[in-house]
């Protein structure tokens, strides 16, 4: 158990080795990442069963700083977070082969290897058995994912990966660092345990500074105000876009907030203290949805829904009712697979038709019905329409506030399912039932390379997938408030 | 058995040798091999003294076998016996690098004549850590000093020579200073043994004389610290010396003066004089936030990079500083394992930047400067170098896995435990500075395009990239394991805080 855990960790590093020694041979080079990418999935998978099962594995590596180790302990939410990441891992490799090939993107093998190094930081963060262990990965996610941010290498990419860097080092330094340090310094540990590590005797004024320390220094979660970062990483390839938005870096943000909020704090003592923290991720929620609204650039829009997508993850945690925190969970995978769909859908049109605004989009799933198919079912997933999977998750979070009594909680989730449909629904109507403008300046195009058609029908196909075989995630996601064997 | 026992006197009169034997030869190749030899000697002794020390603590030499406290006795304990690995360690590490650096920098002939003075500041060094008395630390203190002034000097660019004759005229003011503040100890407390003056300062300390000899010591030692605002020597000093000249000094010349700083306060007055009744600590407070927040803003916009480190030098000597001032077991710890961690991590930097500058030298002209002009679009060329450079500059902003990061939570720790919030703040501040002018380093050598006419193509020297590399690895070793550096540091810090007085 312990060598799938290090297995799992260790392989992607060694495929970022392989990778850089098969840079030469662009086919071998791409082997070797789908190979790696397979198999640390295997890895990962295997770990299911017991999790399942109500053991949760760990390793103890070393100690940093004494009675302070790195270790890894794998827990249900970690082991869906891991699911997601590595699962996706696979596809966006696929789709990546179709797109740095067919925009023939310059430096490829290093966008492979730092690929395969953000999964390494992914998986770490999600096997985290305590704050520093997730500290020092998600540090590391911030540095390797900034080559990827600013791959062009262009003045815009460097302004780009400027805010980039400045606002998720700027707020994991400033804010999450010396949260990490002050809960160690009251309670005498980092571990994460379900029901919390606080000690009793914090004053609610401590509570509530430690609590926005988390929550704001938690910058990959991407809550307003520190939600810029997002959009200015749209200058990335689109691959890493998916990469940002789906399989890694936001997602360890919001599982982070999870974690902190369910293992850290614990329900019962924040119980009543996080009114104000409901009210900052509602206004998340809408404030992103009507940016999102206005935005013409394709990739501006799904950048602000991800923003708002994220605050449903950090409300639903701070709701702490067992059924939203369970909702919490699934919304992590609902909204990855959602997600990344459109963003696929984004490099293919690139890729494709060289568009980028969604002005220009008019009739183009006639062109590109394969791709605008999965866009459709990937925007339902995202809107939260049976039978895809973001109506479960939704479902789940919706159920947990209206047990809870949060009446107005659910009404800005269900004024957000509105928003979702208007941003997401006419871009769907214009693609299809839009007569194609003629353009000189673009030749006619057909569909996507089919490496990237493959990746984006099977995400799509993914969403449909989950929500007609939930168990296993929605068994992992129970789990995490009926509790493991800790 | 009997070598063994005479390690403390081999540990300095193994280097102390090496430069005279070296200026014998007249040659350089007998000349780096002889110090290079005795800086790798030293380093084993240092090795075996650290480990002798951790098991059985205090070791106490007399020397020549004159009893203490009239003979010189060699005293170590936890903190000097790890202060000795670092000195020795980086003289060991930047010897091998000079060989191939030098080439450029110093013409030929004189070759030799850096070695001696090179092989006679590690002994200086090596023997103001070592010793335990006040007026052999001062004489080794000139030891270490004289040499430096020529080591700068020889820096083929000219404004070294006026970069030397300044640290020359700052260096004299601070060794006055410090030679007047012993002979005031010496006169109220007639023994110059530092531990045979332990309980009589005690009694004189509130006197004037007393306070009168802290003061001048503390004004003396600063200077050669390099502490804002006597830090005006230091950043041209680094600049225009030849680079392993930079790399050792940045690495071990201010640390060692901070080492006799600790000493004198935490063992000769004790702290809880220094730091409990006299406004010192508030002082040294703010003289630490001036340097982390203003020599860190500097640092940013500077053009020449030598001259940015040398500037973030003076800013990381304000942690260690603040963390002295909170005279706490996590503080002073975070002080001397940061002591470690940058002097390791800054070593690198000037060792691989010095590559780099070499690679760019011609053999007819003086060394260019490199400025960030200069080093624009250097990734392609030089990708490991400036690799490597980003990772020893992620271990002086403290991000977790580099060694810069376990004394940034020591000191953060220490500052929460003395319920500071805004010195928490100001601690991250001042790391985000850091962010700044690494990323500009970042930027430059990423992002920009070559400048025209620059040779391109080809990697700094191998003889060159190594010793760097080295030193980076070690930045992330002890970043991950921390048993040696914080171990050490900490089990330190527990002997010299609130020890006697």
């Amino acid at each position: 158990m312990d060598s799938l855990i290090l297995a799992s960790l260790v392989l992607p590093v060694f495929g970022a080795a392989g990778i850089l020694l098969a840079g030469r041979w662009p086919n071998l080079r791409e082997s070797v990442t789908i190979v790696t990418a397979v198999a640390t999935f295997a890895c990962v998978v295997q770990l299911v069963e017991p999790v399942l099962a109500g053991s949760q594995p760990g390793v103890r590596l070393f100690e940093l700083f004494s009675g302070l180790p790195v270790a890894f302990r794998v827990e249900p939410l970690g082991m869906i977070f891991a699911l997601v990441a590595s699962g996706l891992w696979i596809v966006s490799s696929i789709y990546s082969i179709g797109y740095m090939r067919g925009n023939g993107e310059h430096d490829q093998t290093r966008f492979y290897v730092c690929f395969a190094l953000s999964i390494a930081a992914a998986l770490g963060i999600a096997f985290s058995a305590n704050l520093l262990t997730l500290f020092l990965f998600y540090e590391i996610l911030t540095l390797i994912t900034y080559p990827l941010v600013t791959h062009s290498r262009t003045e815009k990419a460097k302004r780009g990966g400027r805010v980039y860097l400045a606002i998720l080092m700027g707020t994991s330094m400033l804010f999450l660092l010396p949260a990490i340090i002050y809960t160690w310094h009251v309670a005498g540990t980092t571990d994460f345990r379900v029901g919390g590590i606080l000690p009793a005797t914090l004053t609610p004024g401590a509570l509530t500074a430690l609590l926005a320390l988390y929550m704001f220094g938690i910058g990959k979660a991407a809550l307003m105000p520190f939600h810029r970062w997002l959009p200015a990483a749209m200058v990335a390839p689109t691959p890493v876009s998916a990469l940002l938005h789906a399989v890694a870096v936001v997602k360890a943000g919001v599982f982070s907030v999870v974690k902190v909020v369910a293992y850290v704090f614990g329900a019962g003592v924040l119980a009543g203290q996080t009114g104000w923290l409901i009210a900052v991720a509602a206004f998340t929620i809408l404030a992103a949805s009507i940016v999102a609204l206005r935005a013409d650039n394709f990739k501006r829009r799904l950048a602000y829904s991800t923003v708002s997508q994220l605050s449903y993850i950090v409300l639903a945690a701070v709701v702490l009712t067992p059924l939203s925190t369970v909702g919490a969970a699934l919304h992590i995978v609902s909204h990855a697979l959602g997600k990344i769909t459109l963003f696929f859908t984004a490099g293919a049109i690139y890729t494709a038709a060289h568009q980028t605004e969604i002005s220009q989009f008019d009739g183009i799933g006639r062109r590109m019905p394969w791709t605008m198919t999965a866009f459709t079912i990937g925007s339902l997933s995202i809107i939260g329409i049976p039978p895809f999977v973001g109506f479960v998750s939704k479902w789940y979070i919706l159920s947990g506030a209206l047990s809870a009594g949060m009446l107005q909680v659910a009404a800005v989730f269900l004024l957000s399912t509105l928003l979702n449909a208007a941003y997401l629904l006419p871009i769907v109507h214009r693609a299809f039932f839009r007569e194609p403008v003629h353009d000189d300046h673009h030749g006619e195009h057909g569909e996507a390379p089919p490496f990237m058609v493959i990746a984006v029908c099977l995400t799509a196909a993914g969403t449909l997938a989950v929500a007609l075989f939930p168990d296993v995630l929605v068994g992992l996601a129970q789990r995490i408030v009926s509790g493991g064997g800790v | 058995m009997a070598l063994a026992q005479h390690l403390p006197a081999l540990q300095v009169i193994l280097p102390l040798i090496s430069a005279p034997l070296a200026i014998l030869f007249r040659r350089a190749g007998p000349a780096f091999l002889i110090v290079t030899a005795a800086a790798w000697l030293s380093f084993a002794i240092a090795i075996a003294l650290f480990l002798q020390v951790d098991a059985s603590g205090l070791i106490s030499y007399p020397m020549g076998n004159w009893q203490p406290p009239w003979g010189i006795e060699y005293r170590l304990d936890r903190l000097n016996s790890f202060m000795l690995v670092l000195v020795s360690g980086m003289a060991a590490v930047v010897l091998p690098y000079a060989r191939g650096s030098i080439e450029r920098e110093i013409p030929h002939e004189s070759h030799y004549m850096f070695y001696a003075m090179l092989g006679l500041c590690l002994t200086g060094l090596l023997g103001i850590v070592i010793t335990g008395d006040a007026f052999n630390l001062f004489v080794f203190l000139e030891v270490s000093s004289l040499s430096t002034y020529v080591l700068i000097a020889m820096g083929r660019d000219r404004r070294a020579l006026t970069a030397a004759y300044q640290y020359l005229i700052m260096g004299s003011i601070g060794a006055t200073f410090i030679v007047i503040g012993i002979g005031f100890l010496y006169l109220m407390t007639g023994t110059l043994n530092l531990a045979d003056m332990v309980p009589r300062v005690a009694v004189i300390e509130s006197s004037r004389p007393g306070l009168a000899a802290l003061a001048f010591i503390s004004v003396g030692v600063s200077l050669k610290v390099a502490l804002f605002p006597l830090h005006q020597w230091l950043p041209n000093a680094y600049t225009y010396a030849p680079s392993s000249v930079s790399a050792f000094l940045a690495a071990t010349a201010t640390k060692v003066a901070l080492y006799a700083l600790i000493r004198f306060y935490f063992t000769v007055f004790g702290d809880s004089f220094v730091f409990g009744k006299l406004p010192l600590p508030e002082f040294m407070l703010i003289l630490s936030l001036f340097a982390m927040l203003f020599a860190n803003a500097i640092a940013i916009f500077q053009d020449n990079l030598k001259r940015l480190f040398a500037y973030s030098s003076v800013g990381q000597i304000g942690y260690i500083t603040l963390g002295l001032s909170f005279d706490s077991v996590h503080g002073v710890g975070a002080s001397i394992m940061h002591l470690f961690n940058h002097g390791v991590a800054k070593g690198a930097i000037f060792l691989l930047i010095g590559g780099a500058v070499a690679r760019m030298t011609t053999r007819q002209a003086a060394p260019p400067a490199p400025t960030f002009e200069r080093i624009a679009g250097l990734s392609k060329a030089m990708p490991l170098t400036c690799f490597g450079v980003v990772l020893g500059g992620l271990s002086l902003i403290g991000v977790p896995g580099t060694a810069g990061f376990v004394s940034k939570w020591y000191l953060v720790l220490a500052a929460m435990e003395k319920g500071q919030w805004w010195l928490v703040g100001a601690i991250l501040v001042s790391s985000l500075l850091a962010v700044a002018y690494v990323w500009r380093f970042v930027e430059a050598a990423y992002f920009r395009a070559p400048p025209a006419g620059r040779e391109t193509g080809k990697e700094a020297p191998f003889a060159l990239l190594i010793p760097g590399w080295l030193l980076i690895l070690a930045t992330l070793w002890f970043g991950l394991d921390t048993s040696f550096t914080a171990g050490a540091a900490l089990d330190a810090a527990q002997q010299l805080v609130h020890s006697g007085n």
